[in-house]
Parts: structure tokens; C-alpha cells; sequence
């Protein structure tokens, strides 16, 4: 009987998932796995490691099968029998429990209640390194669904055992390790000290000249989840030194080695003046403009939001961003980029550029930027939380944008709510200005301004009253709707003298 | 009272008369008496009149004097203001000048924030130069590692192809005689040595090539690949393992248990130690023991015989004359060997029948 069994455990071995798709209906779920269980207590360690193999197979494949799995009580025996089996045996437990643990957190919390943990930290103290990978796998899968569990894995004392993995010489399991410091340390910021506490971010730091890519994106990205929650801990991650080394990460080939980068930046920078004016001085606002300006896609997002961030902290940091050639890249951005959030963010990212000073807004406005905010503003196709964005980001460059060309195309086609804070402006620059009086009657400005109509006594009507004191009677007159035909009335009634 | 008494009738006043004479005494009395409380009233009014008015114009002179000193105080107030206000101003003009100077040197010092910007600006275009460097560097890297693969492929796929070579009567595909010049893969063909046939691809049992190139550095790798047999070699016969596990077998490198490998004081250390010290003891002289091969190419390095060996003055003959010992009464006949078979033509012959030319070194 245990010859059928092995053959057929085998022959699924061999084949893909294909096999466990036909071969599984719903019916037969507790049934294919009833068959494999005994395998597992069998005599001959490579049918119960086949066996374990199967299993873990069949459950990495569905959900449904790994419940199956769950419920027919197979991990408390699989977790038992570990300490005392080979590698091998160890390998493909490992396996096991990790595509149970990856499907949903119930099932997680049931590898975790069945005492799965102390048994994976045992398999981490192991001296084959592809048993330690199994097990950091296993570990991260556990951890990465909620903080709990993360909790459940720390309490097991993964984390120092992690730190070591970290440090040895083969390349699959520093990336796994390192994938499970991140998913660990995302949750709170407890965990994230707990995982600075075992010395995790000098091996870290290490290793990000490393040239394998995908460890690098692991690295970046476990520094960044450590670097996100607070401010002590950002200038910790500071503290290892990795300007200038990240910058050029910003410059690899991989897209996501580069957004990892400036994820990893942008959660420094959020945090403080400070630890923004430490970017600009190492050169980290180049290195990202020319990232974004490189990538295409959601790869430019934590970069455009870096910019943003660094922007809003002083008027100082945003003009270094003006000088470092920043504003034609998230112009393009808005440009050319289709998802929304993009867009919004890039729409941000310019309001807070520009929003300091009249220099800044003249900057920001020079580079044509203001039309675009306002198209995207007006687009019907936007979303919601784009539109707002837009808004909020040209009131604020509006508000102290004296350069009074960057405004005039405004004027044509501004909705009321933007147009309130343009003619404000004029309202504000041309009482001192002559020539820019002169420019604002050539360009067909004051007509257009004739033309709005504004409830009395609102502040519209103010500034369109201020505006109008500026010129003469008879330019206002001239210039307000009607006026050729009130001048046509005259003259029909005009009686020719003789 | 008198006139009273007069304006009446003439017969009554002479009684009227004689009855004020009566009581002229109570009168004088009475008259003292009103006199004198009127008196006594008139002091005491007297003095209330005194005290009032006293009081009131005491009051009067005290409320102008209020009134002076309210005014006193009211044109004192506003000179005083008027005359800080006036130091003020002066004040605050040297206030506000050295708050604006102060301002705009450390706070707000627009000089300092241009030479910033455009520190910035450098630092900027430097980072900016350095990454480029780093990014053409990268990108060298990946080329040469590409030629240097495409390299090994052509080498590889010349060894394979070596028959192909051209010799001195046929001209080989590569090298056609209406070319001026052979193509390059003949002269790849040429420097390659040839590939036998059993060439195995063995990979290594890492995977990772990252380590070979550009870091140059090799991880200590399980050998497995088997190192090239010698040329003209032929299959033995017979059920031989096959050469590959043989090998792998004997270069096996030791995997020493964790007790071997343990301790300095381990008895397999103390046991070779112990001897090593017994080599170093027992042997009757230091020099090593040379092959005879090289007896010839050092001439200067004198034999020195042992003790043994040496004779009375001079060296003994055995040993280097002869080796054998010879007991000339033992002897047949007196005289040596004699070739009676003629030597055989052919073997005389051998080595000398072909030209120096054919051996190639």
C-alpha cells in the first residue's frame, strides 16, 4: 500500500501544479492529504521527507489545501519530529510551513499555535545554510501578515539568530534574512527597535554596495521600514553612514533597487529639518531628481514624495531643491504620468516648493507649471483626491506669485474659486507697478477682469474694485462689457449739428 | 417795656411804674440771666461759627490744592512720557538698526544662503559626475563581462572545431587561397589545443558568479571537476570505476569531526607532535636524502661519506667503484664474458632510423 503511495507522492514530485490541479477536486482535498499522513510516521526517512515535500506542494498551490492540511492536525507531528531529522527532512518542513503561513493570518496563527516557532529557531541554529533559509523563510511569511505575529516571532527569538544569518556568505539566505528583518520591523515601532537592538543596521549598511540586485532591494528596503517610524530611529540608520553609498543605488539597473533608494531617503527626510539639510549636503536631492527624471511609472513616486518632503520643511531646503534643477522633472512628471496618485503627489510636491517665498512661486510659476495644475484641477477625469491636491497646491503658489506673466494665461480660463486668488494678486502688484499696468490692458487682462461678474461685497469684488482704481475712468469704461453697444446707442440718439 | 407802658394810659402807668420798680431787682436778674445764657449761646455760635467756617475753608484750600496737584501731576506725566518717548524713539531707532543688522548677518544673511546655493549647486553637479562615473563603470563591467564570455564561447567552439585546421597540402575552410590572409578564426584554430572527446561542462556547485567577476574571488568550491586526462589515453578495459569518483574519492578533502578538530591538546595533535619530535631525534645526520638523479648536476656538493664508510685515510672503493664484492678465488675461469651471438642489425638501428626534425619539443 505504501509502495502505491510513494509512487504516487512521487510522480506528483515530478510534475508541476498541474498535476495537483486535476488531481485535486474539492472532494478530494482531506482525502489526498489523508493519504500522505501516514507517509509522514513511515520507517524510511526519504518517503517521510517525499512525503513532507508533497505537502508542501500541495499547500503552497491553494488555500483550500493548505486549510486542508491545517485541519487533518499534520503540523503539530511535522513540528515534533523536526528536531530529531536530517537536513534534508528539515528543508522540506521548512517548506511546508511556509505555504501554510503565506496564504492568510488564520492560518499563520495556526502554524504559530502549533509550536512551530521554537522548532524554526532551532532550524535557524542549524549549520546548513539551506536549512536556515527555509527556516528565515518560514519566519517571514509568519511575520509579515500583522503585528501580533511579528510579536510571536520576536518573543521566539528570531531576531539575533537573523542578524547572523544576515552575516553569512551565501547570497539567497542574506536576502531572505534581510526580507525578514524588513517585514518584522514594519509593523510598529517597538519592532523596529527590537530588530535596531540585535545590531541589525551596521550588517545591513554593509552590505548595500553589495552588487547582487536583489539583496540590495531587501537591504534598502529593510532600512527603510527601521528608518520610517521615528526620528530617533531615522538617525540611527544615518548614523551607519550610507550617504553617499545609497545614492548609488539610485543609479542601478534594477527599477527596483532605485525605488527602494528613495524610499529609504524619503523616510529620512520626512522626519525633520535636520536630517533633510544632512541629504542636501551629501548631494541626495541630485541623485533623486535624476532618478525621477530616469524612471517611468510608480519607481518615480518615492522620490517625487522625498522632494516634497525636503520642500516642506524650510524655505532654505526648498530653494536648494529650486537650484538643484528640481521643478522640471515633477513638471514632466505631471505631464506624462497616467495613474493619479502620481499626478497628485507631484502636484503636492510642487505646492510646497513654491509656497514659501515670491521667489519660489516665481520659480515654480516659471516653469509653466501653473497651467498644468489648473487643467488637471478642471479635467473632469481626475479623481477626487487629485482635484484637491491640484487646488490646495496652486492656492499656495498663487498666493505668493507676484510675477505677473506667469499669471495672465490664468486669467482666460480660471474657475471661480482659483480666480479669487489671481486677480487678489494683481490686485496686490498693480497699484505699485506702471508698466505691468500697461502690459495687463495690452494683453486683454483688464477686459477679461470687466468681464467677471462678482457677488458685491465679497472679496472678489474687492479686489476687482482695487483693480479698477488703478486705471483711469474712461480705460474701465472702454474696457466693460457693452460698452460699444452703449456707445452705438449714443450714437443712433446723436442729433448731427448742422 | 417802657414805651410799652408809655404808649398806655396815664392813670395805669404810674402803677405800671411802680410795679416795674418792683420787680426791677427780678428784672435786673432776669436781664443778667437772658444776657448771659444769650451770651453763652452767642460764644457757643460763635465758635460753631468759627469751627464751620474754618472747616469749610479749610476744605476749599485743600480741594484747590488737590486740584493743583492733579494738574501738577497731569502736565508732569505728559512731559515725562513725552520725554521718553522722545529718548525712546532714539532707542528704538538703534534697535531696529541693530536688530536689522543682526537679522540679516546671522539669521536671514542672504549672502551666506547664495554661497550655500551655490555650494549646493557644486556638491550637486559633483554628485551628479561621480554617479555618472560609477554608472559607466557599471556598464564597462557588463560589457567586458560580455566579450569575455563571448571570448571563452569562440575559444571553446575553436578547440572543438580543430580539425578544421589547415594544413600544409589541404587548406582548411577558414584559410582559402583566394584570401589574403587567413581569416581570424584560423588563427584562433591554430593557438587552440585540440578538445578530446570526453570534455564534461561541469558547473560548479555554485551558482553564484557574482563571485567571479569583478571581485575576482572565488569561494572555496567543492572539487568536482575533473582535471583534463592525458592525451592518447584509451578507455581501459575492464569493470573500472569510472576516473571522475575515483578521483573525487581520493582529493575527497577532509572533513575532520568536531572532536579531531576541536582542541590544541587533542591526542591525534599531542600523537603527531610526538612524532615529529622522534623524526627530528633519530636520524644520523641532517641532510636530506637526495635521489642519484642529481648526483651529477651539483658536482660541488661534496659526498660526505659517514663514519662508516670512510677508510683508514681515504675513501673506500665500495660504495663508489664497485658495489660488489669480489672473491677472485671463486672465479672459474680468468677471463670476462665473450659476445659469441652476433648483436642483432635492427636494434642497433633504433632511435637513430628517423630525423632529429620529427621530434617536436
Amino acid at each position: 500500500m505504501w509502495f502505491l503511495c510513494l509512487t504516487y507522492v512521487l510522480s506528483r514530485l515530478q510534475g508541476s501544479k498541474k498535476v495537483p490541479k486535476c488531481q485535486c477536486k474539492g472532494r478530494s482535498f482531506p482525502s489526498v492529504v489523508s493519504l500522505l499522513r501516514p507517509l509522514l510516521l513511515d520507517v524510511v526517512p526519504s518517503v517521510r521527507q517525499t512525503a513532507a515535500l508533497g505537502l508542501g506542494r500541495l499547500a503552497d498551490y491553494n488555500v483550500d489545501l493548505a486549510e486542508a492540511v491545517v485541519k487533518a492536525g499534520i503540523l503539530p507531528q511535522l513540528v515534533r519530529s523536526l528536531p530529531e531529522e536530517n537536513r534534508y527532512y528539515k528543508k522540506t518542513a521548512a517548506f511546508v510551513l511556509r505555504a501554510i503561513a503565506k496564504h492568510s493570518p488564520q492560518l499563520a496563527q495556526a502554524v504559530v499555535q502549533s509550536g512551530a516557532l521554537e522548532t524554526l529557531v532551532i532550524c535557524l541554529e542549524d549549520f546548513d545554510p539551506g536549512v536556515k533559509e527555509g527556516a528565515c523563510w518560514a519566519f517571514d511569511y509568519i511575520a509579515r501578515h500583522n503585528p501580533e505575529l511579528s510579536q510571536a516571532v520576536v518573543e521566539a527569538g528570531a531576531v539575533p539568530l537573523l542578524v547572523l544569518c544576515i552575516q553569512e556568505p551565501e547570497i539567497a539566505l542574506k536576502r531572505i534574512a534581510a526580507s525578514t528583518l524588513s517585514d518584522i520591523s514594519k509593523h510598529s515601532p517597538e519592532l523596529a527597535q527590537t530588530v535596531v537592538d540585535a545590531g541589525a543596521i551596521a550588517h545591513l549598511a554593509q552590505m548595500i554596495p553589495n552588487p547582487d540586485a536583489k539583496l540590495k532591494r531587501q537591504v534598502l528596503s529593510a532600512l527603510s521600514q527601521i528608518a520610517k517610524h521615528s526620528v530617533d530611529l531615522a538617525e540611527l540608520v544615518v548614523e551607519a553612514e550610507i550617504f553617499p553609498v545609497v545614492l548609488t543605488c539610485l543609479k542601478d539597473s534594477d527599477e527596483y533597487v532605485k525605488k527602494n533608494g528613495a524610499t529609504l531617503i524619503r523616510e529620512i527626510a520626512k522626519h525633520s529639518p535636520e536630517l533633510s539639510q544632512l541629504i542636501v549636503n551629501s548631494g541626495g536631492v541630485a541623485a533623486v531628481i535624476d532618478c525621477i527624471g530616469s524612471c517611468r511609472g510608480t519607481v518615480r513616486l518615492p522620490g517625487i514624495m522625498m522632494l516634497g518632503y525636503v520642500a516642506a520643511h524650510s524655505e532654505n531646503l526648498s530653494m536648494a531643491v529650486i537650484v538643484s534643477k528640481g521643478i522640471p522633472p515633477l513638471c514632466a512628471c505631471l505631464i506624462e504620468e497616467h495613474e493619479d496618485h502620481i499626478k497628485a503627489a507631484a502636484a503636492w510636491a510642487l505646492g510646497q516648493i513654491g509656497r514659501h517665498t515670491a521667489e519660489h512661486a516665481r520659480h515654480v510659476a516659471g516653469a509653466n507649471v501653473l497651467p498644468t495644475l489648473l487643467d488637471i484641477y478642471v479635467d473632469t477625469r481626475s479623481s477626487e483626491d487629485l482635484k484637491m491636491k491640484a487646488k490646495k497646491a496652486l492656492k499656495n503658489i498663487l498666493q505668493k506669485c507676484t510675477h505677473l506673466p506667469a499669471l495672465e494665461p490664468l486669467l482666460h480660463d480660471a474657475p471661480p474659486s482659483i480666480m479669487k486668488h489671481i486677480i487678489g494678486q494683481f490686485s496686490k502688484v498693480l497699484p505699485h507697478d506702471s508698466k505691468a499696468r500697461r502690459l495687463f490692458v495690452t494683453t486683454g487682462g483688464l477686459k477679461k477682469v470687466q468681464e467677471i461678474k462678482a457677488d458685491a461685497g465679497s472679496l472678489l469684488q474687492e479686489y476687482i474694485n482695487a483693480i479698477n482704481n488703478c486705471y483711469p475712468e474712461e480705460i474701465v469704461r472702454f474696457y466693460s462689457p457693452g460698452y460699444s453697444e452703449i456707445l452705438l446707442e449714443r450714437v443712433e440718439s446723436y442729433q448731427p449739428v448742422l | 417795656m417802657a414805651a410799652a407802658s408809655g404808649g398806655r394810659e396815664e392813670g395805669g402807668s404810674m402803677a405800671a411804674l411802680a410795679r416795674l420798680q418792683e420787680r426791677l431787682s427780678e428784672l435786673r436778674e432776669e436781664y443778667f440771666l437772658a444776657n448771659r445764657s444769650i451770651d453763652e449761646d452767642r460764644k457757643i455760635k460763635y465758635r460753631a461759627a468759627v469751627k464751620i467756617q474754618s472747616w469749610f475753608r479749610g476744605w476749599r484750600v485743600r480741594a484747590y490744592l488737590r486740584h493743583l496737584n492733579a494738574m501738577v501731576i497731569l502736565i508732569q506725566k505728559w512731559w515725562r512720557g513725552y520725554r521718553c518717548r522722545k529718548h525712546f524713539r532714539k532707542m528704538l531707532e538703534i534697535q531696529k538698526r541693530w536688530r536689522g543688522y543682526y537679522v540679516r548677518k546671522y539669521i536671514h544673511n542672504y549672502y551666506a544662503l547664495k554661497k550655500y546655493l551655490q555650494a549646493v549647486s557644486v556638491n550637486n553637479a559633483f554628485v551628479r559626475s561621480e554617479l555618472q562615473e560609477y554608472v559607466e563603470m557599471k556598464e564597462n563591467e557588463e560589457k567586458m563581462k560580455d566579450l569575455e564570455k563571448k571570448e571563452k564561447e569562440k575559444k571553446y567552439q575553436a578547440r572543438k572545431m580543430h580539425y578544421l585546421l589547415s594544413t600544409e597540402q589541404i587548406a582548411g575552410i577558414y584559410n582559402s587561397p583566394f584570401r589574403k590572409s587567413p581569416d581570424p578564426m584560423e588563427l584562433l584554430l591554430r593557438n587552440s589545443k585540440p578538445l578530446s572527446h570526453r570534455r564534461k561542462q561541469v558547473k560548479s556547485p555554485f551558482a553564484y558568479e557574482l563571485y567571479d567577476w569583478p571581485t575576482c574571488k572565488k569561494p572555496p568550491a567543492f572539487v568536482t571537476a575533473l582535471p583534463l586526462p592525458p592525451i592518447g589515453r584509451q578507455k581501459p578495459q575492464g569493470p573500472f570505476r569510472d576516473t571522475a569518483e575515483v578521483l573525487w574519492q581520493r582529493y575527497k578533502p577532509l572533513e575532520p569531526t568536531l572532536r579531531v578538530a576541536e582542541s590544541i591538546n587533542s591526542p591525534l595533535e599531542k600523537a603527531r607532535e610526538g612524532i615529529k619530535r622522534e623524526e627530528w631525534r633519530n636520524p644520523i645526520h641532517d641532510n636530506e636524502f637526495l635521489p642519484f638523479s642529481s648526483y651529477h648536476k651539483n658536482e660541488d656538493e661534496k659526498y660526505e661519506p659517514s663514519l662508516c664508510k670512510s677508510g683508514k685515510y681515504v675513501r673506500e672503493a665500495y660504495g663508489t667503484k664497485h658495489f660488489r664484492e669480489v672473491y677472485p678465488n671463486k672465479w672459474i675461469a680468468d677471463k670476462d664474458f665473450r659476445t659469441v651471438v652476433p648483436s642483432i642489425f635492427l636494434f642497433e638501428k633504433f632511435g637513430k632510423t628517423y630525423s632529429r626534425a620529427g621530434q617536436i619539443v
